[in-house]
């Protein structure tokens, strides 16, 4: 995964509450069973006039030309809503987007996003709104949000910090957890028999 | 054999605390607590991408026994369906799943194995749920199973990749909440109301970073394929997991499935519940009893309104997505299109009060499609035992294999474009039962009242026809 420590970039804004993943990538879109060929289905229902023809739709604020190159999207309430398919994050990643700052997300899109090193940050609506189009730095060392003379803090759990700051590999890291789990395991099995299964099939 | 002791520190305890607390592992360090996990299901849309890519990093399962499969998003519900399906490269999610999960050597469910459903109808259908596990699958509906009092919630492929690897999850203790529906329900409303009130009243978000308890008489009066409805619809509320404590129609409903013990005797099954005087971080208290059927006018869960309403004012997007404006009656409403199915209602309870409203009725002549669609195939055996098929089919319903369907749309079979929808699924997002959709969520009752009359219509009106 890339470390995630500083960015700067416009900060697009998509300011709708409840943007849900359906919106984000479309089921139709998700159209390989692996992780990527998704950027070009990312908001495929807003981001297209004419979604089979792919004709672009101008008013949609990431074909905006001041948008361009742009890693940073704004969003209203319970951004990510919906569907739990990590697909959303994983075209958002493809197309170049990096962070997304909103008022509030939804629980399985934000863990989605740090998994996958895109920084989620919550903060009040009015300060979401100012950053709109505005050339923006986010510093995750620092927790800040500045946009020309204006900083914003933002907070961010302990270990979702270490993980986007570090690049983090989560699954390694946990197994290095190893003995502590199979001691847990052990004493489990005892207390709880019924959780461990023999394969059937 | 002992029960576990009574969870860690002294005083009352709610039952998300006593499943936390029995699952939390204790690394010695700092950070998000490790959580073990005793479940992991999967589905082919999102399980050929985390078994692949853990067997890419060399990663093995580490208790194939608890890890499950099945084909439920993807696969044709046409009668008579294989591998093949409509959406466009469909197949390959089904083909890779399988060939993944015999190679990870998990349990899988196939598309014709007679065990084939969704997979929140069929993990309680098996008994692969239980009272007091923690139980996550790559699929947000997951806290459905938390109906059964196990702490169940959606995750996404990278977590689910993590669960099975490590048997673990990392995560952050989320807050406790308590929804408490009081007093009993009316006739005619149900379950999917209540949820849809409680969605309507706190919004979409309103459960965010809350793990929530749903409790009082109205929820201890519903049976267990109701609590699934409810439970369902908790992601819908932004929570992590939505469960109720279990009780003795839990047990009997569990008792000797499959997966499940023969018996519930052991005195550790009693510990579950919200112990006499244990605080939450937020409490809601609804009063069930004032409940009217409910339906969704606009483009998210919360633009939900009792039936006979007039449509509130929401964000112009939504009004114009869905072309109704405000202060329009819903009632009267003209529907294209009828669908029961999906992980919220279709089970076995859902199209017996479906099939018993439609009893010797037509579906209006200006529906274009109408559609049931077990959520097991097993609810499809015994649907067709009492003759359930042939109620809907006389009636105009098309009967399909088991499957998620068209509660979204991946690309393939589709209603007509525009279409205005009364569906008994979970989700109303623009676009998502096909381009242009317009979806009204309800009880599967209110799709009947809906689809006989061709357009929204209050379903204890024809109840009331059906009583005289």
């Amino acid at each position: 995964m890339t470390p995630f420590t500083t960015l700067t970039s416009v900060a697009v804004p998509i300011l709708r509450d409840n943007v849900d993943t359906d919106a984000i990538i479309p089921s139709r879109e998700m159209k390989s069973t692996g992780r990527t060929g998704l950027a070009e289905g990312l908001f495929a229902p807003w981001r297209y006039s004419d979604v089979a023809a792919r004709t672009p739709d101008p008013t949609f604020e990431l074909n905006m030309p001041e948008a361009r190159g742009g890693q940073v999207i704004l969003g209203g309430a319970n951004f990510g809503c919906g569907s739990s398919r990590e697909h959303a994050v994983w075209a958002l990643v493809e197309y170049g987007i990096r962070c997304v700052i909103a008022e509030s997300f939804a629980p399985i899109f934000r863990a989605n996003c740090i998994r996958n090193g895109v920084l989620p940050i919550t903060l009040p609506r009015t300060d979401v709104d100012a950053l709109a189009w505005q050339e923006i730095t986010v510093d995750l060392p620092a927790q800040t949000v500045t946009a020309g003379a204006t900083t914003h803090s933002f907070t961010i759990e302990d270990e979702p910090r270490t993980m986007l700051l570090e690049g983090l590999d989560v699954i390694d890291l946990t197994l290095k957890a190893l003995p502590a789990i199979e001691a847990w395991t052990d004493a489990d099995r005892t207390a709880r028999p019924w959780v461990y299964l023999e394969k059937t099939a | 054999m002992a029960p576990r002791s009574s969870p860690d520190g002294y005083g009352p305890k709610t039952l998300f605390e006593k499943i936390w607390e029995t699952h939390r592992i204790d690394t010695g360090t700092s950070g998000a607590g490790l959580v073990a996990i005793d479940r992991v299901f999967l589905h082919e849309r999102t399980g050929a991408a985390a078994l692949k890519s853990m067997a890419a990093a060399g990663r093995p399962v580490r208790d194939p026994a608890r890890v499950f499969a099945v084909m439920d998003h993807i696969v044709d519900t046409r009668i008579g369906r294989g591998d093949g399906t409509l959406m466009e490269g469909g197949s390959a999610f089904i083909t890779e799943t399988r060939a993944a999960a015999k190679a990870a050597g998990i349990t899988l469910f196939d598309v014709n194995d007679p065990d084939q459903g969704i997979t929140h109808v069929i993990s309680p259908e098996l008994g692969i749920v239980l009272p007091g596990v923690t139980l996550v699958a790559p699929d947000s509906h997951t806290c459905t199973q938390g109906a059964l009092g196990a702490l169940a919630w959606g995750i996404g492929s990278s977590e689910a990749e993590h669960a099975m690897a490590t048997g673990t999850l990392r995560i952050e203790k989320p807050r406790t909440m308590r929804v408490t529906f009081t007093g009993q329900l009316a006739p005619g409303v149900t379950a999917k109301d209540m949820a849809l009130a409680l969605i309507a009243a706190h919004g979409a978000g309103g459960g965010a970073g809350h793990a929530v308890e749903f409790a009082g008489e109205a929820v201890e009066a519903l049976d267990i394929e109701a609590r699934m409805t409810l439970c369902n619809m908790a992601t819908e509320f932004s929570a992590m997991a939505g469960f109720i404590a279990p009780d003795a129609k839990t047990f009997e409903y569990l008792a000797g499935r499959r997966y499940a013990p023969a018996n519930f005797d052991d005195p550790y099954w009693q510990t579950l519940s919200t112990d006499e005087g244990a605080t939450f971080d937020t409490e809601i208290e609804i009063d069930a009893a004032s409940l009217a059927p409910m339906v969704s006018w606009g483009t998210s869960p919360q633009h939900s309104m009792p039936i006979d309403g007039a449509v509130p004012q929401g964000p112009e997007r939504a009004h114009q997505y869905i072309d109704l404006a405000p202060g329009t009656a819903m009632l009267g409403t003209p529907i294209d299109v009828a669908f029961v199915g999906s992980c919220t209602n279709a089970r076995l309870s859902d199209l017996r009060r479906a099939a018993a409203l439609v009893k010797g009725r037509k579906v209006a002549a200006s529906i274009k499609k109408a559609m049931v669609v077990p959520g097991s195939s097993a609810v499809k055996r015994a649907a067709e035992a009492e003759g359930l098929d042939t109620i809907f089919t006389e009636a105009g319903f098309e009967w399909r294999a088991s499957g998620c369907s068209l509660c979204f749309f991946a690309g393939g079979e589709r209603f007509p474009e525009g279409s205005r929808t009364i569906s008994s699924t979970n989700r109303n997002f623009e676009g998502r039962q096909g381009p242009g959709i317009r979806t009204h969520i309800a009880s599967p009752e209110t799709v009947i009242a809906s689809a006989v009359a061709g357009v929204i219509a209050d379903p204890r009106e024809l109840a009331k026809e059906s009583a005289q």
